[in-house]
């Protein structure tokens, strides 16, 4: 692998801050907040989850808001091993997608045989994307040829189910690291990378978003190949999306800006891009009563 | 013995660690101070000037290149070296009608001693490390001008010459020094000792001749970064620091203190031939 | 319950625009005429001549400012003459407060003196709000602290004293941070002053002459007078103890030839041509955001721009397409929109100058990029400019262009670097990209350039000090090292 470009963290959050003041017009804002919609992986990773639960937040993603049908639907329900076949069974035809975590969520140190085994099986109970984490033992002890043949190999077992690497960016303690492993990653034959378990306390800012777009970037202009970058954890407001799709916009352009190439991964964000949609629409300020809580 | 003939000493320029005669092939006679013919001494052209320009710039990186801690040691040499000249020193003072001949020689080594010593302090004294409101680290360091043009003063041709020459060039700065005029054979001897002194070639350049006739050419040469107008005449200051306005050459003359009181020797005369160089990093994982 | 329902597919928008976000005017209450603000009035010249000082972004005049003349000159320096035993005899502590004073007043009107920088000098709204106004007053609060620790400043050379009147001469791409840097240190240091803006940027610096007013400051402590290059020129000639000017190399050796045996001291901030220099291990995108900085910032009218980039030769083909993409999102227009990144050219003149060095540019064989980008009708405007294919010897290569034009060129090896960026009578800044913490260091100390910015450019600091090595000029401002061209020590001028 060719040697990942050094990233400076100062000059990397400076641009941060600067494009975090853009203001956006407000038919682009509404257009951009039905974006986030239809990019987001609505998710929920408890092991309180129930198929009661489960079952809500299918109904949830397929129409969002029950009063707007016109709403757009999510692009994914994130859910755990165990709740896929129910999940696949709520939504069936709807043309939202099925996404499980896989190969040992969140640590991912089980053996490999067991992890490649779990990424077998959801395949077979029909999920449409995985989400898998990278090794960041072995990769943060350096052992990072361990790291990409387990990639590798989590790249064989899913076969031509989209696959998505968490690099649990808030673990890898620098944006050279973030930069690496998402270089890491996308050799290995990621479909996307994506930031974050949601597990630990640092998850998708926009500095690491911003580092992991400029990653891909150069991945597509190096090997042609476009790799889809997923933002997961943390993105709770309709501001905070609207600012990662500007760093997307600005970074790698509209081409990126659909849901084959751009995922939020939220489990409280969609709510408030209702209430925004809301605001637009209606030019007052809502409230949470206003919408569903599934 | 005594009719062993004196081999007398040919009084020439210090050009890049050598001694020529100028190359105009001119000369004049330098008397003392009570008209006695004491020898003929070259009389430097523009031409000489210029060499002198292109051995100050040559020996500019070496020099401002070395350790701080280097410059120092071979500044205090030069003093060593003087001080075993002290007698020949001693000797030309007194030719030039000087009070204390013995004082002078005295001082002028001791200043070499003091600005030697200021090598390897003068950064920490006059650098800097400022708290930007951001996550950068920066500091500020002193750094010679380049190559500096002394015009030495016309009294005091020893100490004076001194007070001017070791400030400037302890901060790594090379020099072209037009000596004093009526005066010039310390510094003809001086050049003898700074030839000894492992001093680099280049570093130090000494020409006698004429100041009204060299000054100009050496303010308005747009290889030299600084001017030490101490030495020129007032009514040629004006059109000195109007000829250094061509390439902005910075322009100091030392204040008129006594030269033999402790006043004369400041760190700030170091600093009148230095650039401050700020350097900024941005601090991140 | 999983039954289809039809849910739009989203569609591609238009184009993803940022808004027109321009920030209001209102803000700004403009007089139809501005006197000379002498003696802490406003006045009417003696001259009896105005001028009228227009919007570069929509050539609508905004105002018409007074003309100083030698007299009307002569009757700023003489307030400020005035002014100055009582100012000098002041206790510092209160003559500290009195900059704090004019500090927090900045602050207190920012949003007015940022939206009136940008009206009058062109700028994107962005920079006067987020640089120049807060920068302006980070200069006045942090020389305000020095007024009373002066004697801590230069050790072991004597009582420090104020040099007396200063006359201070800025230039228009930062008309107001230009004046903060020439006040604030002169004015903590006890002295007295007469500021003279450019003759195309007056606004802010006479609205500052408003918050003196406000900071209840003494009346002749500071005067402003306007007026272009005569003025200038009558300043220096007029009896002031020091003249601190900012602009060309042109100008500044005509203000030494003119102070020649004066005996006035002068420092200047010239003009300057740096090279930003990436290495094949930078950190790129950085170093492609900090290229952009470095020459589009404030449109290139920045004397410390990163004028010249050089490329190590294994990544100039992927740091040339890096700019060329982030030059494409570079919104260039109106100044007071909160989303452009690139406003006006200054002047006129100015923007004949730039058009004539990028003519030479082209006419010389280099090979010019613009993006494709609408330019305001009304107006001066110039794309932002790219030229490969440059070598040192071509004009663009060499002279300041002060415009937002890059000339690119190419080296192998350190030392060749090094050798290409001093090269140049030039010596302000200097830009080193590299991850190799050795290599930063000998590249910093080897270039001739009073600032260096390793991995970042274009950053500046009241605590730090700025100014230039060569024909960049001498003196420092900035940092305690700013204080000293406004002090003198026992009498003795050093």
């Amino acid at each position: 692998m060719a040697r990942a470009a050094a990233v400076d963290s100062v000059g990397l959050e400076g641009r941060v801050a600067a494009l975090a003041t853009r203001s956006i017009k407000r038919d682009t804002k509404v257009w951009g907040l039905e974006l986030a919609i239809r990019c987001m992986d609505l998710t929920t990773l408890e092991g309180s989850d129930t198929t009661g639960k489960i079952v809500a937040m299918c109904a949830k993603a397929i129409g969002p808001d029950p009063m707007r049908p016109e709403v757009p639907s999510v692009a994914a329900v994130c859910i755990y091993p165990q709740h896929v076949p129910v999940t696949v069974e709520q939504l069936r035809g709807t043309g939202v997608n099925v996404a499980s975590v896989a190969g040992g969520f969140p640590a991912g140190l089980g053996s490999l045989g067991s992890r490649l085994h779990e990424i077998r099986d959801v395949v077979d109970a029909g999920a449409d994307e995985i989400d898998i984490v990278l090794n960041r033992s072995l990769f943060l002890g350096g052992r990072y040829a361990e790291a990409f043949e387990e990639l590798l190999a989590a790249r064989e077992a899913a076969g031509s189910t989209h696959l998505k690497v968490i690099l649990e960016t808030g673990e890898l303690g620098s944006y050279d690291r973030v930069r690496q492993a998402s270089m890491l990653a996308m050799a290995a034959g990621a479909d996307f990378i994506k930031t974050s378990t949601g597990k630990i306390g640092v998850s998708a800012t926009l500095p690491v978003a911003l580092c992991m777009l400029e990653a891909v970037r150069d991945f597509r202009a190096q090997t042609g190949r476009l790799v889809g970058v997923k933002v997961a954890g943390g993105v709770r407001r309709a501001k905070q999306a609207l600012q990662h799709l500007v760093l997307v916009h600005e970074t790698v352009g509209m081409e990126y800006m659909t849901p084959d190439l751009f995922r939020i991964g939220a489990s409280s964000l969609l709510n408030d891009v209702l209430m925004q949609l809301e605001k637009e629409r209606t030019g007052h300020y809502s409230g949470p009563d206003y919408f569903t809580n599934d | 013995m005594s009719d062993r003939l004196e081999v007398r000493r040919t009084a020439k320029l210090y050009i890049g660690g050598t001694f020529p005669r100028s190359e105009s092939g001119r000369s004049y006679e330098v008397t003392a101070h009570d008209g006695r013919p004491l020898a003929q001494v070259s009389q430097a052209s523009r031409k000489d000037l210029r060499e002198a320009v292109v051995a100050a710039r040559g020996a500019f990186t070496a020099w401002s290149g070395a350790t701080a801690y280097l410059r120092g040691q071979i500044l205090y040499r030069v003093a060593e070296m003087m001080e075993g000249r002290r007698a020949q020193f001693e000797a030309e003072l007194a030719d030039t009608g000087a009070d204390d001949p013995a004082r002078g020689v005295s001082v002028s080594i001791d200043r070499w001693v003091w600005y030697a010593g200021w090598a390897d302090k003068l950064a920490q004294v006059v650098g800097a490390t400022n708290p930007v409101a951001g996550p950068y680290f920066n500091f500020t360091l002193p750094e010679p001008t380049g190559v500096v043009g002394i015009v030495a003063p016309g009294d005091q041709s020893l100490l004076g010459l001194v007070s001017r020459l070791a400030p400037a060039i302890v901060s790594g700065n090379t020099a072209v020094v037009i000596a004093s005029e009526r005066s010039p054979l310390p510094a003809v001897s001086l050049a003898e000792v700074l030839a000894t002194s492992d001093v680099p070639s280049g570093v130090v350049n000494i020409l006698t001749g004429i100041t009204v006739e060299l000054v100009p050419w050496l303010a308005s040469h747009m290889d030299v970064n600084g001017i030490d107008v101490t030495g020129v005449p007032d009514d040629l200051l004006a059109d000195t620091e109007y000829a250094a306005a061509e390439n902005v050459k910075r322009v100091h003359r030392a204040p008129r203190a006594d030269p033999f009181d402790e006043a004369a020797q400041s760190p700030y005369e170091i600093t009148a031939f230095t650039e401050l160089k700020t350097v900024w990093h941005p601090m991140g994982a | 319950m999983s039954e289809a329902i039809e849910r739009p597919a989203g569609g591609a928008p238009p184009a993803w625009e940022y808004a027109s976000a321009p920030e209001s005017t209102d803000v700004v209450r403009l007089e139809d005429r501005y006197g000379l603000f002498i003696g802490g009035e406003f006045v009417e010249p003696k001259s009896g001549r105005w001028f009228p000082t227009i919007s570069p972004s929509t050539e609508e005049t905004l105002a018409e400012v007074a003309e100083a003349d030698a007299a009307d000159v002569a009757r700023a320096v003489d307030a400020a003459r005035d002014a100055a035993p009582a100012w000098q005899g002041l206790a510092p502590a209160e003559r500290a407060k009195y900059v704090f004073r004019i500090a927090r007043q900045l602050q207190e009107r920012a949003r007015e003196f940022a939206v009136l920088e940008t009206m009058n000098g062109g700028k994107p709204i962005k920079e006067s709000r987020d640089v120049d106004v807060p920068l302006a007053a980070a200069h006045f609060f942090y020389y305000a602290g020095w007024a009373d620790k002066l004697e801590y400043a230069f050790p072991g050379r004597g009582t420090p004293k104020p040099v007396g009147v200063a006359g201070q001469i800025i230039p228009w791409n930062f008309p107001l941070l230009m004046a903060a840097w020439k006040l604030a240190p002169a004015l903590a240091a006890g002295n007295t002053a007469v500021l003279k803006p450019a003759e195309t940027t007056p606004l802010t610096a006479l609205l500052l002459g408003q918050v003196m007013q406000e900071a209840d400051l003494p009346p002749g402590v500071v005067n402003i007078i306007t007026g272009a290059g005569e003025t200038g020129a009558a300043l220096v000639d007029a009896s002031v103890d020091k003249i601190a000017f900012t602009g060309s190399t042109e100008v500044g050796k005509a203000i030494r030839r003119a102070t020649a045996g004066s005996g006035k001291r002068l420092t200047l901030e010239l003009g300057g041509k740096a090279a930003n220099i990436v290495f094949e291990d930078a950190p790129l995108d950085q170093a492609v955001e900090g290229v952009i900085n470095g020459i589009f910032f404030n449109q290139g009218h920045v004397c410390c721009a990163g004028s010249r980039l050089l490329v190590q030769e294994p990544v100039f083909d992927v740091l040339l397409a890096k700019l060329k993409d982030r030059l494409q999102t570079l919104r260039v227009g109106d100044p007071l929109d909160k989303n452009t990144d690139v406003g006006a050219i200054n002047s006129k003149a100015q923007l004949d100058k730039i058009e004539e060095l990028v003519a030479s540019g082209v006419e010389e064989g280099a090979e010019i990029y613009q993006p494709e980008c609408d330019l305001p009708e009304r107006g001066f405007w110039f794309r932002p400019t790219l030229f490969t294919g440059v070598s040192q010897s071509h004009r663009i290569a060499r002279e300041e262009i002060f415009g937002p034009v890059l000339s690119i060129l190419t080296f192998r090896t350190p030392e060749e670097a090094v050798e290409k960026a001093n090269n140049t009578p030039y010596g302000l800044s200097a830009g080193i990209w590299t991850e190799k913490g050795s290599r930063i260091l000998h590249m910093a100390q080897r270039l001739r350039a009073g600032v260096v910015w390793a991995n970042t450019f274009n950053r500046f600091d009241p605590t730090s000090p700025f100014g230039g090595y060569k024909e960049s000029g001498f003196g420092r401002e900035g940092g305690l090292h700013g204080l000293e061209p406004y002090l003198t020590f026992d009498g003795a001028d050093r």
